[in-house]
């Protein structure tokens, strides 16, 4: 193994370059200006994707920024990290017969403008007097901070961690968004009046009942757990795949890349671990799944990718243990797979063959198989919805006042950083028109 | 193939596209390049007086990034001595004899100094003069140009004692900064000039730079009105031809015209043609592309001769004028309505939102279930591309309310998937002439017309 080299920044620096301002302008050009767009229909924060690009077109940069920012705070993120091609871009009506608008990296030419000229959201209300707590700095959270402040809340943020912007931050691979995207970002929502207190854990520093004296409502934006065990010999020679893509985005010098790597699992978060590792050196990288292509868990266009990036894979293979020579591994044995009928997921239920035992070599094994449900329902005694925490319309949990949003409740359709935007985003709304009520209980906390 | 040959007014070239008289023939060698790309003639850029320019002379009008849909200049006549230039024109025309050199003048306007430049331009073996009464700026403040051209009488005194002097022929160019453009035409035509011309360049002001907030272009920190040409002034010079070829005293003494004023493509050339033009004049197209342009112009105006089995230019020319009418001799029982191909319609709904904001909303969304919806009516919290597919609405005109007034066919951007489709009315052929002339009483009293309506069944929503 080698350590990662300085080579390391240019290897993940972003992917897309900005687009010049003349292929904005062309592009922006281009767009029809549809009524009722399907593009805004298909964004889950339905920005109004016509009028921010008419701006672009007709120069008005600060206006286009601050159209993206009317629905979706975090547009600098989402604009790079969106699934654009199964969202707005895959609705947009230029593409049957042609392409579509770039509608993402548009959206980024108005937010690099945004950041450049310091074009912030606003405050859009008089302080309302009343406090709300936010556990989580992800995208949820600090977009459910963000539209709670503008809407003239006082909010306050407690991370666990010591960086705010979670997944966005630590879990979304350099390639696509860098580290001071998201920090930047970050900024812009502390600029609202956002407190973010970093480095102290809901449940451990601080209590739900301490929170709940101090403030009106208090919103869980936890996301999801650690990578869940494979539960086979060898296990703790693998690498978990999310501490891999952190330690590529915030400790480039500590990761290790081995010369032939497996990774275990095929959704985006693989294909973002078996990247790196191609990127940063790896002579073989081999993403290995139970299932075949037609099941795989990451979008297709990331599929496309991996297989330019020159990854292989085995599929039909269920690994069963590892191969180990003085604590460090050097194979990885699976057993080949037959489908059989549906699973509850809906998918054919991969069926180990038996003795069909064989290696994949490999000196460096990493795992990206999911994420375990949020711990936290069952300590706090919430009721579940297969594993994630339960919600009502308004994001409310069973106790009155305490909300969740994100990845902590997305039992359905796949997470995602829009999704958890707009959960943050229509939570925030249900909170301020709760506490508007004149019912409410009286002085604010 | 078609035969492109024209003979203007005697004046013949190898094909009807000239180059206007303006900066691209403003000097010999600029013509030679041009022979030698395939132009048919060229009006040499105007000479007479003598005359400084200054920088920044031409501004442009652009949309989107389309760049130069019209061009606007303050440039004047040649700035080069008169000497060099007849001496240019000479050698020209002895080197390209099959071409068109006309040359345009312009000098104050006294019948012994046009009678000298007359014949000095005839020394040089030129073809043919065009008479430029156009020039909206500059030459005007000094008593030429548009001075001239918007004072009919003006123009037949002037081309009254050019005729007497000129033995080539002799062209008389209008300019359209004038209210209407048949008066100078007929002045033209009275004085006994060979041809006319027409359009000159349309007054007007680019813009103003949002920064400086100075006119754009800026001369030393002030502008003024230019001459405006290019594709955005086609349309006005198509109607003053044609205002021309349906002039019962214009078009009578069968004077020739050269057609000018946004031609940039053979399109553009076959419908002034149709129009009545029997010579085409092209100056921005060539400024924004160069000469070369003239081989499409040929070719593509060759082709469609050929499909429409056209033999002649001659036989192209004015072949659209007895379309040209006026609204009261239009048939108000002509019924026409729109209807959408769902099959290539792309959902963009710009045809929706125009018929029910600005026009008679008669188009209807409906959903993929054949319900009728109103847009905007989706679930905040459906997302994803397959839900906004395939929940998108679908336009449809409710063809009973529809008036037919062809905007939705504008806005579509996709092609033939809006058609305008002729439907019977089920009433007898009328125009407003024959009402008023016949039914006086409908046409002057709003009681007597909602009767007439209700009678043959015009409703109106």
């Amino acid at each position: 193994m080698e350590s990662a080299s300085s080579e390391f920044g240019k290897a993940l620096a972003e992917q897309l370059p900005p687009l010049t301002p003349h292929a904005a302008s062309v592009e922006a050009d281009r767009c029809l200006y549809c009524f009722d767009a399907p593009c805004t229909h298909a964004c889950p924060t339905h920005i109004d994707i016509p009028r921010f690009i008419k701006k672009i077109a007709s120069q008005n940069l600060r206006g286009s920024a601050e159209t993206i920012y009317a629905s979706n705070l975090l547009g600098a993120t989402c604009a790079r990290v969106c699934p654009v091609q199964e969202l707005c871009e895959g609705a947009c009506v230029l593409g049957a017969d042609h392409k579509p608008i770039a509608i993402g990296r548009l959206q980024r030419f108005a937010m690099d403008y945004a950041r450049d000229n310091h074009v912030y959201p606003t405050v859009k209300a008089a302080p309302t007097g009343r406090s709300i707590a936010v556990i989580g700095a992800g995208p949820a959270g600090l977009s459910c901070a963000g539209e709670l402040a503008r809407l003239g809340h006082a909010v306050t943020i407690f991370e666990k961690r010591d960086l705010p912007g979670g997944l966005s931050t630590y879990g979304i691979i350099a390639l696509r968004e860098p580290v001071e995207v998201a920090l930047e970002e970050t900024r812009m929502i502390q600029a609202l009046g956002v407190q973010i207190n970093s480095g102290i854990e809901f449940g451990k520093d601080i209590s739900l009942a301490q929170l709940q004296e101090e403030f009106s409502a208090v919103v869980l934006s936890v996301g999801l757990g650690n990578t869940p065990s494979l539960g086979i010999e060898g296990e703790e020679a693998i690498v978990d795949g999310l501490a891999f893509i952190e330690a590529s985005k915030t400790a480039p010098e500590t990761l290790k890349i081995g010369r032939n790597v497996v990774v275990i699992g095929a959704g985006n978060t693989a294909v973002d671990c078996a990247t790196i590792a191609r990127r940063l050196g790896a002579e073989r990288v081999t993403m290995v799944y139970r299932r075949t292509d037609r099941e795989m868990t990451c979008y297709e266009h990331e599929y496309d990718f991996a297989r330019k990036e020159g990854i292989e894979f085995r599929f039909l293979a269920q690994p069963s243990r590892v191969l180990l020579l003085d604590g460090l591994p050097t194979g990885l044995v699976c057993l080949r797979v037959e489908l059989g009928s549906l699973d509850a997921s809906g998918r054919p239920s991969p069926q180990p063959v038996a003795d069909s035992e064989f290696v994949l070599p490999a000196d460096q094994i990493v795992k990206a198989v999911g994420q375990k449900k949020p711990s936290l329902a069952q300590h706090l005694g919430l009721p579940t919805e297969r594993g994630f925490i339960s919600v009502d319309n308004a994001f409310q949990t069973n106790l009155q006042d305490l909300y969740a949003i994100g990845d902590c409740i997305r039992a359905t359709a796949a997470a995602s950083t829009v999704m958890a935007v707009e959960d943050g985003k229509l939570a925030a709304a249900a909170i301020h028109q709760k506490l508007a009520k004149p019912a409410a209980s009286a002085e604010g906390k | 193939m078609a035969d492109l040959r024209i003979n203007f007014a005697g004046i013949k070239s190898p094909n009807p596209f000239w180059l206007a008289s303006a900066p691209p023939t403003n000097t010999g060698a600029q013509i030679h390049k041009a022979f030698e790309a395939g132009w048919g003639g060229a009006v040499w850029k105007t000479i007479g007086a003598p005359v400084l320019n200054v920088s920044n002379r031409y501004g442009a009008w652009h949309h989107g990034r389309q760049r130069m849909l019209a061009i606007n200049n303050v440039e004047l006549i040649s700035d080069r001595p008169i000497e060099i230039n007849l001496r240019e024109i000479a050698e020209v025309k002895r080197a390209w004899p099959d071409r068109a050199v006309i040359v345009s003048a312009m000098v104050e306007s006294k019948p012994e100094v046009w009678r000298e430049i007359i014949e000095r331009i005839e020394d040089t073996g030129a073809d043919g003069i065009e008479l430029n009464y156009g020039c909206p700026h500059g030459m005007s403040e000094r008593g030429m140009g548009s001075a001239i051209g918007q004072v009919p009488e003006y123009c037949e005194r002037i081309t009254r004692w050019v005729m007497e002097a000129a033995t080539i022929p002799v062209i008389m160019k209008l300019t359209p900064n004038i209210t209407n453009i048949v008066l100078p035409a007929r002045a033209g035509v009275a004085a006994g000039a060979n041809a006319l011309s027409l359009i000159n360049t349309i007054n007007s002001i680019i813009g103003v730079d949002l920064d400086t907030l100075e006119l754009t272009p800026s001369i030393g920190g002030k502008g003024g009105h230019g001459g405006y040409a290019g594709p955005a002034v086609k349309p006005i010079a198509l109607n003053m031809l044609a205002a021309l070829g349906t002039d019962e005293i214009v078009s009578k003494s069968g004077i020739p015209i050269s057609g000018m004023g946004g031609i940039a493509t053979w399109q553009d050339a076959a419908q002034f043609l149709l129009l009545g033009a029997s010579s085409l004049q092209v100056c921005t197209a060539v400024m924004h592309y160069g000469f070369r342009i003239i081989e499409d112009l040929c070719d593509g105006l060759s082709n469609w001769m050929d499909e429409k089995g056209f033999k002649t230019i001659a036989e192209v020319s004015g072949h659209s004028l007895h379309r040209v009418s006026e609204f009261k001799n239009l048939d108000l029982s002509y019924r026409a309505v729109a209807r959408i191909n769902a099959e290539t319609c792309i959902k963009c709904n710009l045809c929706y939102v125009a018929c029910n904001d600005t026009a008679h909303q008669c188009i209807d969304l409906v959903s993929p279930q054949g319900n009728r919806v109103q847009p905007l009516a989706y679930d905040v919290r459906s997302n994803g591309k397959q839900q906004a597919i395939e929940t998108r609405p679908q336009p449809q005109v409710r063809e009973e309310d529809c008036v037919g007034c062809r905007l939705c066919y504008n806005v579509c951007p996709v092609d033939n998937c809006i058609q305008m489709v002729e439907l019977p009315s089920g009433r007898d052929a009328v125009t407003w002439n024959q009402l008023s002339t016949q039914q006086t009483q409908v046409t002057e009293d709003w009681e007597t017309m909602k009767a007439y309506r209700e009678q043959v069944g015009i409703h109106i929503h």
